[in-house]
Order: C-alpha cells, then sequence, then structure tokens
C-alpha cells in the first residue's frame, strides 16, 4: 500500500498515468456533458412553476457542487502538502485554483440569472450569495499569492495554508440555506432519499453533474502535469519526453 | 428546431445567458492547460539546446 502510494506520488510516474488516462476522462466528460445538456434543454419537461427558466439547473447546480468540492479537494492537498512536504500534492493544490474558481464564476453568474426572473434581483446579501462569494475570494487569493512568490515550494506552503484556513467556508456555503433564512431553497437534489423531481428532468442533471465532474478532473490532471513538466524542467525524465 | 425552443417560455436570455457563460468556462477549463503545456515544452526543448 505504502510503495503503491510512493510510486503514485512519484513525478514521471503520475505524469505518465495521468497521460494514459486523461483521453478517456476527457471524452467521458464531453460524452455526459452533452448528455446533460441536450437532456435538460430539450428532452425535460418544462417546469410547471418556472417554465423554462428551471432549465439553469442543469449547468447551476454542477458548478455549485464542483465549486465546494474543489475546495475541499484543494484544503486536503494543502493539508498533506505541509505535512508530509509531498510535491504532488502541492501540485494538485495550485492546479486546483483556477479551475475552482472558473466554477465558482459559473455558480454565481447562473444563479444570478435565475435569480433575476424568479426572484426579481440579480443579487441579494443574503448568506448562500455571500458566503459562495467569499468562496470566490478564497479562490482568487490561493491564485494571487501562488503567483506573488519565486519559489514555487514557498508558493504552495503559503497557498496551503490560505486554503486550510479558509475551508471553514464550506460548511458555511452548504448549510447556509438552513442555518439562516436565506432568499435560496433547501437541496432538493443532491440530498438522500428520493429526489423530489420527475426522472426526465433528474437524469440529465445527473449526467450534468458527472460531466462536470469529470471536465475538472481533466483541467485539474492537465494543470499538475504542466506545474510537474515545469518544477522538473531540468529532470532526466522530462528530457526524456521531448 | 422550433421557435419555442430558442424562446424558452420567454426566459431566453436568461437560459441561453447561462449556458452560454457554462460552455466558455467549460471551453476554457479544457484547452488553456493545452495550450499551456505546448508553450511549457517549447520553452523547456529552447532552453536545453541553449545547454
Amino acid at each position: 500500500m505504502w510503495t503503491w502510494f510512493h510510486r503514485l506520488a512519484s513525478p514521471p510516474h503520475f505524469y505518465r498515468l495521468a497521460e494514459r488516462w486523461l483521453p478517456w476522462v476527457g471524452v467521458a466528460a464531453a460524452g455526459l456533458l452533452a448528455w446533460g445538456w441536450i437532456g435538460g434543454l430539450v428532452f425535460a419537461p418544462p417546469d410547471y412553476q418556472q417554465k423554462d427558466a428551471f432549465r439553469i439547473i442543469y449547468v447551476h447546480v454542477p458548478t455549485a457542487a464542483a465549486s465546494l468540492s474543489l475546495y475541499t479537494m484543494m484544503a486536503v492537498a494543502g493539508a498533506v502538502a505541509l505535512i508530509w512536504r509531498m510535491k504532488l500534492a502541492e501540485c494538485v493544490l495550485v492546479a486546483t485554483a483556477p479551475v475552482g474558481a472558473g466554477m465558482t464564476v459559473v455558480a454565481l453568474i447562473t444563479g444570478m440569472l435565475w435569480g433575476k426572473p424568479m426572484w426579481g434581483t440579480y443579487w441579494v446579501w443574503d448568506a448562500r450569495l455571500t458566503s459562495e462569494l467569499v468562496l470566490l475570494f478564497l479562490y482568487l487569493g490561493v491564485i494571487g499569492l501562488q503567483q506573488a512568490f519565486e519559489d514555487a515550494r514557498a508558493a504552495a506552503r503559503a497557498c496551503a495554508l490560505l486554503a486550510i484556513v479558509g475551508v471553514v467556508n464550506v460548511p458555511i456555503v452548504k448549510y447556509s440555506v438552513e442555518w439562516w433564512n436565506s432568499l435560496h431553497q433547501t437541496s432538493t437534489i443532491l440530498k438522500l432519499g428520493k429526489p423530489t423531481i420527475t426522472a426526465d428532468m433528474a437524469v440529465p442533471l445527473y449526467a450534468a453533474l458527472a460531466g462536470t465532474f469529470l471536465l475538472c478532473a481533466y483541467a485539474i490532471l492537465r494543470r499538475v502535469q504542466n506545474e510537474l513538466l515545469w518544477r522538473e524542467r531540468r529532470t532526466g525524465w522530462v528530457a526524456e519526453l521531448l | 428546431m422550433d421557435a419555442n425552443f430558442w424562446h424558452m417560455s420567454g426566459y431566453a436570455a436568461y437560459v441561453w445567458g447561462s449556458f452560454g457563460v457554462a460552455a466558455l468556462v467549460f471551453v476554457w477549463a479544457g484547452l488553456a492547460p493545452r495550450r499551456r503545456r505546448r508553450e511549457l515544452l517549447d520553452s523547456i526543448r529552447g532552453s536545453a539546446e541553449d545547454v
């Protein structure tokens, strides 16, 4: 088990493993996203109250879920990087931040575009919306901090600290709709037990969720590869690649 | 596609706007690291030749 773990963490081994997996992850992401989006836009019936505006959930829910999951992953990578000084974890940390920030931006904008016709306003400073905006600033903070340092390892340590401190915001986003009286509805789909929407609506949403997460995996793996290439540019295994 | 589909029961700007923003960011997420990799490999190759 530990030898397997060590092998996985070795840059050339991880690079090659990612290279082998990436085409499959990319194809699966594109296929599931096409299924989810076409299913959501064309085949799902309009909602009886929201009509066609409800279709925004096919981009909003997956990106919002990814924004939280990726932040958690980034904080875990940060903890591993700080405790075990693991290079691969540092690379995962800095690779996740831009992708997570992108997902957060989409979640925020699509939420606003849904809020305008449904709530009558693009934005309110309530708990869910505000904490999701804080999440975006945390991602941007990690990106900015990483670029402020000359030395990649010192940068990663600083980013790891910020990522870990910021993780307290994740449960705040997740449970804000239950803890406070938010304008945002509580979870109807991502909860245990039977979902409260019809299968025609739910199945494309699950496809869009899986596709969005796979797209994030694709983007992060590619970014980890880039980070490894740059850090190890003077080593033998990179020279062999060229 | 019929007109109703594009019309989205009056919410066209919101629905297509949302999917448009998502499509832009998703394409960026998928393509930006690939372009960066080409740049990286070129620059590593360049500096290897200098040595």
